[in-house]
């Protein structure tokens, strides 16, 4: 580990801290606008110069969730007051609920494929880093470095064979083509950081658990495994990360009962003029499960992420 | 405990000859030391013991039975390792606990709780239990992983430098522990070490490990009073045993090449003529170097000596032993 020699003078850590608030700032300017649009009007999210102080509605997010359709002006014939909250907001437009829209599905459908996909990219690619990291594997090297080079392009470049192989083996559209496709995307990621973490903790530890009378297997479950916790958990984050934002096979593979919520969002901005604050309502809910995935594994990222660096 | 006999074992990683036929027998409640340098197989020996490693050839046997197929659990072993041995993400107690819930012994919780008690009183850790294996002084750490053994009633224990990475002080005060500790539970203890001292003091037998090779065994005190080589003799005693060509004195029996002497085989006030180069107050004791017809040599001498550089002091060996060209032993 590198440090400066000396410590750093007032003016400099004043300066450094400035650097870092700005950073802070131009980063998270992105996701204050997604998270605020989605809680303006359709009018205030298009407004020049834009407004920060709005009038905060959920009219984005009523819009997000449900199919609507225009009533005709006489129509209109029940008292407001007895009508939901979410059918007052879209009568004051003009319009009816007839139901609800497709993103929960779509989301569920993400949520589904996101964490399959990491669960199977993580328990296979801990078990294929173990073998590789502690086991006389015939050709190690060469294999480790195959399996690092089918991402040395990206996948998408694959596309079209994959699209065809999907089509004949009737993948298309499934929730299991979605998760076997984006584990064997993440799989040479998991192999390669697990196999980093796992060659770091020393063998001796289970080689004690043999001698204190475990098996193999128990060895590893019980010594390797919690030590390696660290690395799988950020491990999982970048696989996560990866499933969840994936768009281009998403929009190639899927089209209704698998598809994702990437491929999704965009088709909101064509069911009713351009309704912005749907779109980043739909947004913002897309964020949270990977912000609150990585928020219960952050412990273990921030160690992870100097790759074992900081361990011995 | 059982009596550990390793039969003509042989073991090779790559060119390098780990252990060449090696033949021991580790009697029941003896404490065997093994001496040697890196590299001589103290360690393989005791992997092939533990199971961790398998022998090429010949026979690893438990009270005479064959155990070279069974896996190092089956074995019923108990290891100290010579660094990495606590599981870190454990507590002491869990450390200790570890081999107990093992699926070999599946001991009960009361009796794994006694048990543990028991160990870390003896090893004076009980303020520690709860601590994470982390979070211990190097010295706790390696008298965890001594206890970790201890909780155990295995057919051997088996050491690898259990002392190497702790300081003087702590280091003499765990010697007298294990050996008292060995002598009460009358455990079969197999240790691993490059010191001497820990050798001398603690062994029931010695055995000296030359490039994968067993070319001694037996008491301390018959490896440091009979030597069969000069590469055995130089393995024990502080200072080192002197080697001299054989003719520096005269007397030497035919076929020896070189003389061996240690400080005590050395009369000071007649015979050849030798020039202090240095003198060492170690308090106790001191030592004298000196240069006798070109060679090096080093003695000890009273504490009070005036003795000093540049003087001049005649000495003659008393039952030294002699070495052929090859280094072993003529008389």
């Amino acid at each position: 580990m590198s440090f400066s020699v000396t410590e750093p003078s007032k003016r400099q850590k004043w300066f450094a801290g400035i650097v870092v608030v700005c950073y802070t700032l131009i980063t998270l300017m992105p996701l204050v606008w997604i998270i605020t649009t989605g809680f303006k009007s359709s009018p205030d999210s298009i407004a020049y110069p834009p407004k920060v102080v709005f009038t905060p509605t959920v009219e984005g997010y009523v819009n997000l969730f449900t199919t609507q359709t225009r009533m005709s002006p006489g129509v209109i014939t029940e008292p407001r007051d007895h009508l939901p909250w979410y059918e007052q907001i879209v009568r004051k437009k003009g319009n009816t609920i007839v139901g609800p829209s497709r993103f929960s599905e779509r989301f569920f459908n993400s949520v589904i494929i996101g964490f399959g996909s990491t669960f199977f990219a993580i328990v296979l690619g801990t078990t294929a880093a173990y073998a590789f990291s502690r086991f006389r594997v015939p050709l190690k090297d060469d294999l480790l470095f195959f399996i690092l080079s089918t991402r040395m392009m990206p996948p998408i470049a694959v596309a079209i064979p994959i699209f065809l192989m999907f089509r004949n083996l009737g993948l298309n559209d499934t929730h299991a083509g979605m998760i076997l496709l984006y584990t064997t995307v993440n799989l040479s990621l998991a192999v390669w950081l697990i196999n980093g973490f796992i060659d770091e903790i020393p063998i001796e530890y289970e080689e004690a658990a043999l001698i204190d009378g475990y098996t193999r297997f128990q060895a590893f479950y019980k010594v390797v495994l919690p030590q390696a916790a660290t690395g799988i958990a950020s491990t999982a984050i970048f696989c996560l990360i990866f499933a969840w934002n994936e768009y281009a096979f998403a929009v190639l593979l899927t089209s209704g009962t698998a598809q994702t919520a990437p491929p999704f969002i965009p088709t909101i901005i064509g069911v009713a003029g351009q309704d912005w604050p749907a779109v980043a309502a739909g947004a913002t809910l897309f964020l949270l499960p990977v912000m609150v995935f990585t928020i219960i594994l952050r412990r273990h990222l921030l160690r992870g992420i100097t790759f074992g660096a900081v361990r011995k | 405990m059982a009596e550990v006999t390793l039969h003509q074992v042989t073991k090779t990683f790559g060119d390098t000859v780990a252990l060449d036929h090696v033949s021991l027998t580790i009697a029941d409640h003896s404490f065997v030391v093994l001496l040697g340098p890196t590299g001589a197989g103290k360690t393989t020996t005791l992997r092939m013991i533990s199971g961790l490693d398998k022998p090429d050839s010949g026979d690893v046997r438990f009270d005479g039975t064959s155990v070279n197929r069974l896996m190092p659990a089956q074995r019923n072993v108990a290891m100290v390792f010579q660094q990495y041995s606590l599981y870190p993400h454990l507590s002491v107690r869990e450390n200790l606990e570890f081999p107990l819930k093992s699926p070999l012994l599946r001991m009960a919780a009361d009796e794994i709780a006694k048990t543990v008690a028991t160990v870390a009183e003896t090893l004076q850790i009980t303020h520690k239990l709860d601590n994470k294996a982390t979070e211990l002084s190097g010295g706790e750490m390696q008298r965890v992983s001594i206890g970790r053994a201890l909780v155990r009633k295995p057919n051997i224990y088996l050491m690898d430098e259990p002392l190497s990475s702790l300081d003087a002080k702590l280091r003499a005060d765990l010697r007298i522990e294990l050996k008292r500790i060995q002598a009460h539970l009358g455990a079969t203890l197999l240790y691993v070490t490059h010191d001497q001292i820990e050798a001398m003091t603690m062994a029931t037998h010695v055995g000296v490990l030359d490039a994968g090779r067993l070319v001694q065994f037996g008491p301390p005190r018959e490896i440091y009073e009979n030597p069969i080589s000069i590469y055995a003799a130089s393995r024990l005693g502080q200072p080192r045993i002197n080697i001299l060509p054989a003719d520096v004195f005269g007397g030497a029996p035919s076929g020896a090449s070189f003389i061996g002497m240690r400080p005590e085989q050395i009369v000071q006030g007649q015979g050849e003529e030798g020039q202090v180069t240095r003198v060492e107050r170690l308090g106790d004791q001191t030592r004298l170097y000196l240069l006798i017809k070109g060679h090096d040599l080093v003695t000890v001498t009273e504490a009070h000596t005036t003795l000093k550089n540049g003087d001049v002091v005649k000495i003659q060996p008393k039952h030294a032993f002699y070495f052929d060209q090859e280094g072993n032993r003529v008389n």
